[in-house]
């Protein structure tokens, strides 16, 4: 049981460290505005970690997620701003194509036993190019549904806002929380990314598995697009670039482990918010340049990947 | 699952005539929507022309891609290399600019490139944590090392002999045509006139069994990382001399995908085991002929994605044959 929640016990040792660290150097991390803007700034990484991490856990990968994030900007900019669609309607539209994108790689992974990175790289190049083809301008939205929803936060105590997205993000994690450890889905993942074959002569359906799988990621991807075009107010084909390798940071961090079979959906959240720390104390320190923020995080990545390998071979060793 | 990539395996056409063709076929769809194709003049004692383009543009991913046809072969991935790219460039650029003379310059990079391979191959060979994963730690760091390195700008430097990597020529052929041709023919050499391909291709097909039998796997493998970033190395050394500067955001960017597309063309299963470097570079030229034939015929540069999209699609549906797949699936339900 301990051995079990290591990783994640070991996640949040690190985030208190570091925030701690941060409050040491700089006293109003302690404020409620730091806080709210920390769950803000990060919100559509968390929304996209939390399908990330299913995929993970089933022993997958989602290569397309950042695309799938700059195709939903793309794709409501342009429709809402240049052919007048209702922002909902549109909100609703794009999660439905996205769902479909995901089901799409999920039913080639599955059928073809293709390696999921290489369909998924496809998928990224599809839904980037598709980008383009719409426009190759930053088109700024400035429906008025977009002005009511940011407008929308709750007021905590000290000046600190908890936004709409912030609230999107949290609820996301929350249903992920569900869904993964209290649903038929959430253990057919888990059999799944312990054993496949085993989990395929248990009786886990392994196809509709995997589709849904898949279709859950670019579904939560669509969803942080929209999250990202509420944050931006704008849609632009080249945003979210990298998204995929933040995202799998976070979850790696968040001690899920890459071989699947083995994690947790809250680890996935301290491991955004490490990333958002780190991103966080690099703006509050100013002198240093952004591109520590790209060291901090592999070095990181590379610690718990090590400390990963050590953990499982222990338990190897300890069988 | 085995009896499925039995099935792939059995090929009834020669190796390598699918490729082949679809080069040609791609030339000559570039050669309808733009008709002086093939014209090649010489001038300046160089020879110029769009199918002297293609092979100049097509060199940075032809040279990566011989490096990571090795990677592949040992059912390993690598993809640091973008990362890699930008490193060596900007050191490189770094030291030129300080003023070093090119040789050190030159050797400094290779160096990186090697000390980033060889990280790489310690973290899949001692660690044994999952290639993909293993570099992908240096893909998120890299950059930020080569952001490091050349302190945040864009490095220019003013070194003819150091630019003419990227744009002298040699033999009338541009430099980094000669350069991907040299680098084809040296790893051809060491690979196929040793051991050493036999022992990467055994590495591939089962680890366990090819150690047991007495070879080094864990050598081969970061032999082989090491070989990997090095071509990654030279690559980006052309990159860099081409625009006379170091681009530690955009050096490289994108390259590792169209590297192990390059190889996927080329028919190196991404299972391990055999492998064909001449392949991999035809798989590099039609990428290449793909791009050049997008930007002749008019449409934007963008389409080029959409385009390399569906085709690792299709060749990945061609390598698991769609027939044997419907087949195996129909056995599974009867």
């Amino acid at each position: 049981m301990m051995r079990r929640h290591l990783p994640v016990l070991i996640t949040l040792a690190v985030f208190i460290a570091g925030y701690l660290i941060c409050l040491a150097q700089f006293p109003s991390f302690a404020s409620t505005r730091v806080i709210g803007n920390l769950l803000t700034d990060n919100a559509f990484l968390g929304i996209v970690a939390v399908g990330m991490t299913f995929v993970i856990l089933s022993g997958g990968i989602d290569l397309s997620v950042g695309s799938v994030i700059a195709f939903t900007g793309v794709f409501l900019a342009v429709s809402i701003e240049r052919y007048g669609l209702n922002p909902y309607l549109a909100f609703v539209l794009i999660m439905g194509l996205a769902a479909l994108f995901g089901a799409g790689m999920g039913f080639l992974i599955h059928t073809f036993q293709i390696p999921a990175f290489i369909v998924t790289l496809a998928g990224m190049f599809l839904a980037r190019g598709m980008c383009f083809v719409l426009t190759t301008d930053s088109i700024p939205i400035n429906a008025p549904a977009y002005g009511q929803i940011t407008e929308i936060a709750l007021r905590l105590p000290g000046g600190g806002r908890l936004t709409f997205i912030a609230l999107i993000m949290l609820a996301v994690f929350g249903l992920g929380i569900v869904l993964a450890h209290f649903t038929r889905f959430g253990a057919d993942v888990y059999a799944l990314g312990g054993n496949r074959t085993s989990a395929e002569l248990m009786g886990v359906p392994v196809g509709k598995t995997t589709v849904r799988i898949y279709m859950l990621s670019s579904f939560l991807a669509a969803l942080a697009g929209i999250v990202f075009s509420f944050y931006t107010s704008a849609g632009y084909s080249l945003a979210a670039t990298g998204v995929e390798l933040d995202t799998i940071a976070a979850v790696v961090i968040g001690g899920t482990l890459l071989t699947g079979g083995s994690g947790t959906i809250i680890g996935t959240l301290i491991g955004v918010l490490i990333q958002g720390l780190i991103q966080t104390y690099i703006t509050f320190e100013g002198t240093l340049s952004s591109w520590w923020t790209k060291i901090a995080i592999g070095a990181l990545l590379f610690a718990f990947i090590v400390l990963q390998r050590g953990l499982s071979a222990a338990s190897i060793r300890a069988r | 699952m085995s009896g499925m990539m039995q099935v792939s395996s059995a090929r009834t056409l020669p190796k390598g005539l699918p490729q082949l063709a679809a080069l040609l076929v791609v030339l000559l769809v570039n050669w309808l929507v733009f008709r002086d194709f093939f014209a090649v003049r010489l001038q300046d004692g160089r020879l110029f022309g769009s199918l002297i383009d293609v092979l100049n543009r097509g060199a940075p991913v032809a040279i990566l891609a011989l490096g990571m046809t090795l990677v592949i072969a040992t059912r390993g991935i690598d993809l640091s290399v973008g990362a890699v790219m930008a490193i060596a460039g900007a050191t490189a650029a770094t030291l030129t600019a300080q003023g070093y003379p090119l040789p050190a310059a030159l050797a400094a990079a290779a160096g990186v490139g090697l000390a980033c391979g060889l990280w790489n191959g310690i973290l899949v060979a001692i660690l044994e944590i999952q290639p993909f994963v293993a570099t992908l730690i240096l893909m998120v760091a890299g950059r930020g090392f080569a952001q490091l390195i050349a302190e945040g700008q864009i490095i220019t430097f003013v070194s003819e002999g150091f630019a003419a990597i990227g744009g002298g020529s040699f033999l009338m052929l541009p430099m980094p045509v000669v350069i991907a041709l040299a680098m084809l023919i040296v790893t051809h050499f060491v690979i196929r006139y040793t051991a050493l391909g036999l022992f990467i291709e055994a590495t591939g097909a089962n680890v366990r069994s090819s150690a047991y039998a007495g070879i080094g796997t864990k050598v081969v493998t970061i032999a082989v990382y090491m070989w990997c970033s090095l071509c990654a190395a030279i690559a980006g050394l052309i990159v860099t001399a081409d625009i006379r500067g170091a681009d530690a955001n955009n050096a490289g960017l994108w390259l590792e995908l169209d590297a192990i597309l390059a190889v996927v063309v080329g028919g190196t299963s991404l299972f391990g085991g055999r492998f064909s470097l001449g392949l991999s570079v035809v798989g590099a030229l039609i990428i290449q002929a793909m791009n050049t034939g997008i930007l002749l015929s008019g449409f934007p540069p963008e389409y080029n994605l959409i385009v390399k999209a569906i085709v690792v699609l299709a060749v990945l549906l061609a390598q698991t044959p769609v027939l044997s797949g419907l087949r195996f699936i129909w056995r599974a339900k009867a």
